[in-house]
């Protein structure tokens, strides 16, 4: 029903002063709209800036320095020229595959549990609390716990227990990103999956997480950038090996080990593979991350096509 | 085909709230029913207690007797059974926004472990065509997701992935408040269409929907059902004074 005042309103005519400070207004709206917008530009270029500098810094110290060796051949023995960090690149891909195959799941699940079944219980509270607080942890004090805990019962350094620290601290970031994502899936896709008689653990399964999932894989995806990098987590877990090795229970070589291994040593040709290698892990990084992303936007249907 | 619906003495809180007073109805099978009042008298509520979806919310409860032809849906089965028997339809349209249009229809078979194809296909014909929205999507059945329909669409959409799990009553949560005018008649003519197969309740707020669409009317006033009678008796000669007033449009 049509509201009389209204109707008065509308057929009023504006009057010139109302005019003019319209013309105040825009004038106003339009200069403070492209501040603004300038701004958000302008953070935007701070915020690429550092990533895109490293990433030219590396290429002109590292670029030189790769070659064919580089990717084949296991580091050369310290006065010999050459050699490569084949093996420190499957060492990482081995710790970081252990790592996301043991903390995604576990950090999915508990995510799950946070926005499905925690909400305002005991339990819940207090495994958001200890999330946060881990995700707070040093990364040389979870190395130091692994140690503790695996390296020393088991009496030797392994891949095994540098894919467990990674692992472990994955999961803070993918639980609380699942979590997030979950409590942003509406109410009422919930509710129309219950409504057709489907289970609460199927409607979680196929509908909550299949609709949350690019916010969760995301997560994933930070969670794996952040790890993937991590030197001190490995230092006493991993430990670095100089030759090939795919064995779970034995030492194992990682990028950033041999990096940080390269870089305080003495000589300029260490130096030089140390850029390299940092290179190669931050491309490496690029490329899985691009490729999850790649593969995850296929099969998933947009809302306005 | 529909089943009758018996409600005998239903009470319903959320927390210390008392939503639902000893509200006692018999809804007819195969016959369209409004319920009408005003914002907050419960009537939303009660339909949620006819297919147990009132018990998801954890501070929820509920008291006395829903009978489905002879079955006590508290007493003799799990809420999952009788969701699969009463369809809801909700206000405003909810597909499954990463779903396409075919698996918005087919999500109440798939998501319960149905695969044959070939019947799938024909329950994802058949329920479109019911729901009048076959002719618009059957080009982009699998191409396009749910939620890039218009909000008529989508709604009926909705209307038509609850029929594919072939329900025996239909409840509607004001299905067009949330729709434009052309829609809201064709989710009406659709409601035509579907009480000769199924039982339907409607909560509406509109009081002309509910006199074009259905046969009988009940007004619930505070958590009470104040009236129930014929829709004509009840728009034209009501019992009660507060019906009166109601659709009279002294307060509301």
């Amino acid at each position: 029903m049509i509201d009389e005042t209204e109707q008065v309103k509308l057929d009023m005519e504006p009057g010139p002063l109302v005019m003019r400070n319209s013309r105040v207004n825009s004038l106003h709206r339009m200069l403070s709209d492209h501040l603004v917008t300038g701004l958000a530009v302008l953070s935007t270029i701070v915020v690429i800036a550092p990533l895109v500098s490293i990433l030219l810094y590396l290429l002109y110290k590292g670029a030189s320095s790769l070659n064919l060796a580089f990717f084949t051949h296991v580091p050369a023995p310290v006065g010999e020229n050459g050699g490569g960090m084949a093996n420190s690149i499957l060492g990482s891909g081995i710790i970081l595959g252990l790592a996301s195959s043991m903390g995604i799941p576990v950090g999915i699940a508990a995510g799950v549990y946070l926005a499905e079944y925690g909400r305002g219980k005991m339990l819940g509270h207090a495994v958001r609390f200890t999330a946060d607080v881990l995700n707070g942890v040093p990364s040389i004090v979870m190395g130091l716990a692994i140690y503790a805990l695996i390296v020393v019962r088991q009496r030797h350094f392994s891949a095994l227990s540098g894919g467990v620290a990674l692992a472990i601290m994955m999961i803070p970031t993918v639980t609380r990103t699942t979590e997030e994502m979950l409590m942003t899936v509406p109410l009422a896709v919930r509710e129309a999956g219950f409504a057709l008689g489907v289970p609460k653990w199927r409607t979680i399964m196929s509908i909550s997480l299949r609709t949350a999932s690019p916010g969760i894989i995301t997560g994933c995806m930070l969670a794996f950038a952040r790890v993937a990098g991590e030197t001190a987590p490995l230092l006493f877990t991993a430990f670095g090996n100089q030759f090939w090795s795919a064995n779970l229970n034995q030492p194992i070589g990682a990028l950033p080990l041999q990096i940080f291994v390269y870089a305080i040593s003495p000589y300029d040709e260490w130096h030089r593979l140390a850029w390299a290698g940092a290179l190669v892990l931050i491309m490496l990084i690029m490329v899985s991350v691009s490729l999850v992303r790649i593969v995850a936007s296929r099969g998933i249907l947009k809302g306005n096509q | 085909m529909g089943v009758g619906i018996q409600v005998e003495n239903l009470n319903a809180w959320y927390g210390s709230t008392h939503t639902l007073q000893d509200v006692t109805l018999h809804i007819p099978a195969n016959r369209a029913t409004a319920l009408i009042g005003p914002s907050g008298c419960g009537k939303s509520t009660f339909v949620r207690c006819l297919n147990r979806m009132h018990e998801t919310n954890p501070i929820a409860r509920v008291t006395g007797v829903v009978k489905m032809g002879e079955l006590d849906i508290y007493k003799d089965a799990s809420p999952v059974e009788i969701r699969r028997r009463v369809g809801m339809v909700f206000q405003r349209p909810n597909p499954f926004p990463t779903m396409s249009i075919y698996d918005n229809v087919a999500s109440g078979l798939k998501l319960n472990g149905f695969r044959n194809r070939r019947i799938l296909d024909e329950v994802v014909e058949r329920s479109l065509k019911s729901a009048a929205l076959w002719d618009e999507v059957k080009d982009d059945l699998k191409k396009k997701s749910g939620a890039s329909l218009s909000g008529g669409q989508q709604q009926r959409l909705c209307i038509a992935r609850v029929l594919a799990v072939d329900p025996e009553v239909l409840l509607m949560d004001e299905p067009a408040s949330a729709l434009d005018p052309i829609s809201t008649s064709k989710i009406e003519d659709l409601i035509f269409e579907l009480k000769t197969q199924y039982t339907i309740v409607i909560v509406t707020h509109n009081m002309q929907q509910a006199a074009r669409v259905a046969e009988g009317t009940g007004f619930f006033l505070n958590g009470k059902l104040v009236e129930f009678d014929q829709t004509h008796k009840i728009f034209t000669n009501p019992r009660d004074k507060r019906t009166e007033d109601y659709i009279t449009g002294r307060f509301g």
